[in-house]
């Protein structure tokens, strides 16, 4: 077993994938023999050609429609959209095509295929390349979206993005591909789609996130005795491992780097408020970016949650 | 019945100047030797400019920079056929337009720093912020255009953008607006052969792609991108054109990008040196200044004068950007609307402590 960082992890899961299954296929701008703008794809073209790694014409719309197409028709296409901001050219493929192709032919025809795609702030990267809004596929009914924290839960949970029946989108947090090296085993396994991961043990809080977050969570957490949730899935996600340490701790603070307004951190608090009042010593609390446009790099660090500002809501929920 | 053809096209290519620098005289633009030695600054200032700011990003004092090295020709001549009042509607890669339409240096700098203040166009002038999503700011190219034509205004807007975004769906309604309206825009294409690592055989099977705008009912031209008198002549016809409501026109400027895409790539990964050698040897500065020489417009001094005039400006703009200083932080609360929503101006409030 070797310690390997979340990009290695992503391609050995997609390597061995291919290698074990012909039907799959890798679709992108870059993929080829780019290897990807950050490597995930590396290698890959070389070792199963331009059929099966296909290097596209610039054209979001026109990649995940063909993808719809090729997976409807036996393929299981995995999709490379550069930066999720530029996703939004094929959000019409993907909200009416991808995630109703199962209803609209009553399960005659489905879409097993799989959207990865880089996303969040921290890269010092130039405009639309930073934002969060995992919430707006995390809405639509038909989607499942999940969101690896790290090099083995990547792993993981991208095999089984690949095998699932279902339209996946696959969100990785740019700031996690080399920042984390962990021990990564060489066979394959999976990660259920739909369940969340203990981070932590503990009694006195639950802190709830998910993707590039959890890092920063987890260092907050430190000196609290934290019940710490890494979700992994946003849809469907794993409500009762939620619910279940809330009724324990009576207290949850939600960690999202995403602005706040309508962010999954509502989804979860509402959740809580429905299903976990009567437990709750205290207000659902959330630690999430301002409802403003994503600055340029040199205000980045004032707009993503950083480890004093969740320290600080932990703080004010261990109050009551 | 017989079939028939009913309709047949023609794609033409435009070139004036040679490598050796020898202008085709009958082609020649009226350019005055005012104006030619206006060019070959903006030209020099550009390239300046552009080495500057990848020296900075290798520094670590910018951001990640795309290069415009070696379509200087296609950036600067195009611009400067055009009039301050037309608008412009840049893609990231840029930066010999914006200088040549007079955007001040150091908000380039500031823009490729990470200050978002860089992207606000000053008053008098009418260039868009930088499209990063490749090939979404066509349309509004075609609207701006529409809306010219609606308020009468003698104008034209200019979208500019790479190869990799005629594949994008954007291109194509914006092209079919324009079309359809008649609107005065002139779309230009600097086809440097390369999106990232995906070769122009990857974008299109067709020959040109100067071709793609007849099927939306308007000429495509494709000229020598590296060549600015054939460059100059297409943009400066096409904007007259637009202006005295001809509708739309296309230019695709053939030319290559001699760095890699930008500070963040390596080019040498998917491309071959020889192929990048060939086109340092196409090199559209040299190639005026040839033209320029034999003309007698450059001498030894003019050269000289021009690049320290040019390290001057860029060495001043550096220093007014140093000097501003990054920007406050609450400069993000600023301008999601006019006024901050009562949840923004909570959220600022407790950000400001
Ligand atoms: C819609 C969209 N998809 C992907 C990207 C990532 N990306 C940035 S530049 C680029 C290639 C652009 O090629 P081209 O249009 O030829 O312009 P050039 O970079 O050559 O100037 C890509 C794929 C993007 N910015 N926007
Ligand atoms: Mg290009």
């Amino acid at each position: 077993m070797a310690a390997v960082n979340m990009v290695q992890a992503l391609n050995m899961a997609l390597r061995q994938e291919m290698e074990k299954d012909p039907s799959v296929v890798i679709l992108g701008e870059d993929v080829g023999r780019d290897g990807g703008v950050f490597r995930v794809t590396e290698g890959l073209f070389e070792k199963f050609g331009g059929e099966r790694i296909m290097d596209t014409p610039l054209s979001e719309t026109g990649i995940v429609g063909a993808a719809i197409g090729m997976s409807a028709c036996g393929l299981l296409p995995v999709v490379e959209i550069q930066f999720m901001g530029f996703i939004y050219g094929a959000f019409d493929q993907i909200v009416n095509h991808a995630a109703r192709l199962r209803s609209r032919s009553r399960g005659r025809f489905t879409c097993p295929l799989v959207i990865r795609t880089p996303y969040g702030a921290g890269i010092k990267a130039l405009e639309i390349h930073s934002e969060s809004t995992e919430a707006l596929f995390a809405h639509i009914q038909g989607l499942k979206v999940a969101v690896p924290s790290g090099p083995y839960v990547a792993k993981g949970l991208l095999l089984s993005a690949i095998r699932d029946p279902d339209p996946v989108i696959f969100l990785e947090p740019a700031r996690l591909y080399r920042m984390i090296k962990e021990d990564v085993p060489e066979e394959q396994y999976t990660i259920p789609l739909g369940r969340a991961r203990k981070a932590r043990e503990g009694k006195a809080v639950t802190l709830i996130s998910w993707g590039s977050m959890l890092q920063r969570t987890m260092k907050a957490a430190n000196g609290f005795d934290a019940d710490v949730i890494d979700l992994m899935s946003l849809s469907p996600w794993d409500a009762e491992m939620v619910l279940s340490s809330v009724r324990k701790t009576g207290r949850a603070v939600i960690v999202q780097e995403a602005p706040k307004t309508c962010g999954f951190a509502s989804e979860v608090a509402a959740t809580i408020a429905e299903d976990a009042i009567a437990y709750l010593r205290g207000p659902v609390l959330r630690v999430a970016a301002y409802d403003v446009v994503l600055p340029f790099s040199k205000l980045e660090d004032y707009y993503m949650p950083g480890i004093e500002r969740i320290k600080n809501k932990i703080e004010e929920a261990m109050r009551y | 019945m017989p079939e028939k053809s009913i309709a047949s096209f023609d794609v033409k290519r435009l070139e004036i100047l040679d490598e050796e620098g020898n202008a085709d005289k009958t082609l020649m633009p009226g350019l005055s030797g005012g104006e030619i030695k206006h060019i070959y600054e903006m030209m020099l200032l550009s390239r300046a400019f552009d080495e500057r700011a990848l020296q900075l990003q290798r520094e670590g004092r910018l951001g990640t920079y795309a290069s415009i090295r070696g379509q200087e020709a296609a950036q600067v001549a195009s611009a400067f056929a055009a009039e301050k009042t037309d608008w412009i509607f840049p893609s990231f890669r840029e930066t010999g337009v914006q200088i040549t339409m007079g955007y001040p240096l150091y908000m380039l700098f500031q823009y490729w720093s990470g200050d978002e203040r860089g992207m606000k166009c000053p008053g008098g002038l009418n260039v868009f912020p930088v499209c990063v999503p490749v090939g979404t700011h066509l349309p509004h190219a075609a609207g701006a255009a529409m809306a010219m034509k609606i308020r009468g205004e003698k104008k034209a807007a200019l979208a500019y953008f790479g190869d990799g975004a005629t594949s994008k769906g954007d291109f194509h309604e914006a092209f079919n607006l324009a079309g359809v309206f008649r609107a005065p825009a002139v779309f230009i294409c600097q086809n440097n052969q390369w999106a990232i690592s995906v070769p122009l055989s990857r974008q299109t099977a067709a020959g040109t792609l100067a071709q793609k705008a007849l099927a939306y009912g308007f000429t495509g031209l494709q000229v020598d991108g590296n060549d600015v008198f054939a460059v100059y002549k297409a943009a400066k016809e096409a904007i007259e054109k637009a202006k005295s409501g001809g509708g739309p026109s296309f230019i695709e400027c053939f030319t290559y990008r001699l760095s890699d895409h930008t500070t963040a790539d390596d080019s040498t990964r998917y491309r071959p040196a020889q192929e990048v050698e060939e086109w340092k040897g196409r090199d559209p500065v040299k190639r005026l200044r040839l033209y320029m020489e034999k003309e007698g417009l450059l001498d030894g001094e003019f050269q000289k004068q021009t690049e320290e005039q040019a390290e001057k400006a860029i060495d001043e703009a550096y220093h007014k950007m140093e000097e501003i200083g990054p920007p406050p932080a609450n400069d993000m609360f600023a301008y999601t609307f006019e006024k901050p929503s009562p949840g923004e101006a909570q959220q600022m409030r407790e950000f400001l402590g």
